[in-house]
């Protein structure tokens, strides 16, 4: 039932906001949250979706938006904007669960509503190894007519790289 | 019981989880009088038997208990030297229990930390690019399974050599794993793992498997 989601979603971005007055506290946040939930998600993606490991940051690309987003929150963003050097991409998401109902007022103007889902693919990228930057360029919530998230690759995390995978 | 135990090791090598599922071994107890015709020898931490095998015990046995009182390594539980002990003819009669001795947490420790580094060892070993490290070992008695997640976690099962479908036992675990322990918010990443409805719906897996027998899982 998404309504308990978006709710409780709401409440926590609200409560947030109550406790951290301004905005990029709150963003900040939003984000690391994000990151503890996307490290631990990652390892029950893998256990139910069986993918193996991906060679390039395209089949990343495709894993997030076909297989990941639609096991979690049951839409598939389109992928589109490729850099030249394949490093950086955007997803398009047509509706956000998350803002099901949501409208910004004015004086949050610069919150990013939905920046936990940013730290979730942070996180749960760096769990395998790939270390993103994450961040919304565009935002429904904005006046904007799709949700954009850019993501960019940083570099492989060489460090506690597990065997057999140099 | 053909599962004999399941290990879990995090990224750095350290054991977070340790199951034993066997049924323990028989003990032997025996009343002896002096003088004892078992040959007994002090090794690493225990008293073990030397030689002189007879009505079950074996040679490697260790001495776990004097008169029903547990020892404590090479002493017995009031703190006498077991050797010393047993060498003295007014001690005697007396009943001693022999076993296999089983791991301390310690050594399960160490040694799942020492299997951490074959299995990196065994990839750098292999003569083709990007090899696994090791999938499985074996032995006479047992066969030992190890699946390594993309994330690093290892999840190591020691099962009757008979056994199939530890393939699906391993997956299956990682699902339990992901599941109890990082579900649960309070359990810390690469920490030991202390909940509750991860033993048990553990130990609810390997009945299964172990049910399924040598056939593998039915469906």
């Amino acid at each position: 039932n998404s309504e308990l989601f978006t709710l409780t979603y709401g409440a926590l971005v609200t409560q947030l906001c109550k406790d951290y007055e301004n905005d990029e506290d709150v963003n900040k946040q939003l984000d690391k949250m994000g990151y503890n939930i996307g490290v631990r998600l990652i390892e029950d993606f893998l256990a139910r979706s069986n993918v193996g490991r991906c060679h390039d940051f395209r089949e990343t690309a495709d894993v997030i938006a076909k297989i990941a987003f639609k096991m979690y929150l049951g839409i598939t963003p389109s992928i589109t904007n490729w850099s030249p050097g394949g490093d950086e991409f955007s997803l398009i998401l047509e509706n956000n669960p998350l803002v099901d109902f949501v409208e910004l007022p004015d004086n949050h103007s610069s919150l990013i509503y939905s920046n936990l889902l940013c730290g979730v693919l942070r996180g749960a990228l760096e769990m395998v190894q790939m270390d993103v930057d994450v961040k919304f360029v565009q935002d429904t919530l904005k006046g904007d007519s799709v949700t954009e998230i850019r993501m960019k690759f940083i570099r492989r995390i060489e460090d506690n790289l597990p065997a057999g995978e140099e | 019981m053909a599962i004999f135990s399941v290990y879990v090791v995090n990224k750095a090598g350290g054991l977070i989880y340790q199951l034993d599922h066997y049924a323990p071994r028989a003990d032997t107890e025996k009343t002896f009088s002096f003088p004892l015709d078992l040959v007994l020898r002090p090794h690493d931490e225990r008293v073990v038997v030397a030689f002189g095998q007879r009505d079950g015990i074996r040679v490697g046995h260790a001495v776990l208990a004097i008169n029903g009182a547990e020892v404590n390594g090479r002493f017995t539980a009031d703190g006498k030297d077991v050797l010393e002990f047993l060498g003295n003819p007014a001690n005697y009669p007396v009943s001693i229990r022999f076993g296999r001795h089983r791991l301390s947490s310690n050594e399960k420790l160490m040694l799942a930390s020492m299997f951490h580094s074959l299995f990196a060892i065994g990839s750098q070993l292999s003569p083709e690019v990007g090899s696994s490290g090791i999938e499985m070992l074996e032995t006479d008695t047992f066969k030992l399974h190890c699946f390594q997640t993309l994330t690093g976690i290892k999840f190591v099962v020691l099962a009757d050599p008979r056994q199939a479908g530890i393939d699906s036992l391993l997956r299956k675990i990682y699902e339990i794993y992901s599941d109890f322990a990082l579900k649960n918010p309070f359990y810390s990443l690469e920490m030991p793992i202390r909940c509750e409805l991860f033993d048990q719906n553990l130990k609810l897996a390997l009945e299964a498997a172990e049910k399924a027998g040598p056939f593998g899982p039915g469906s």
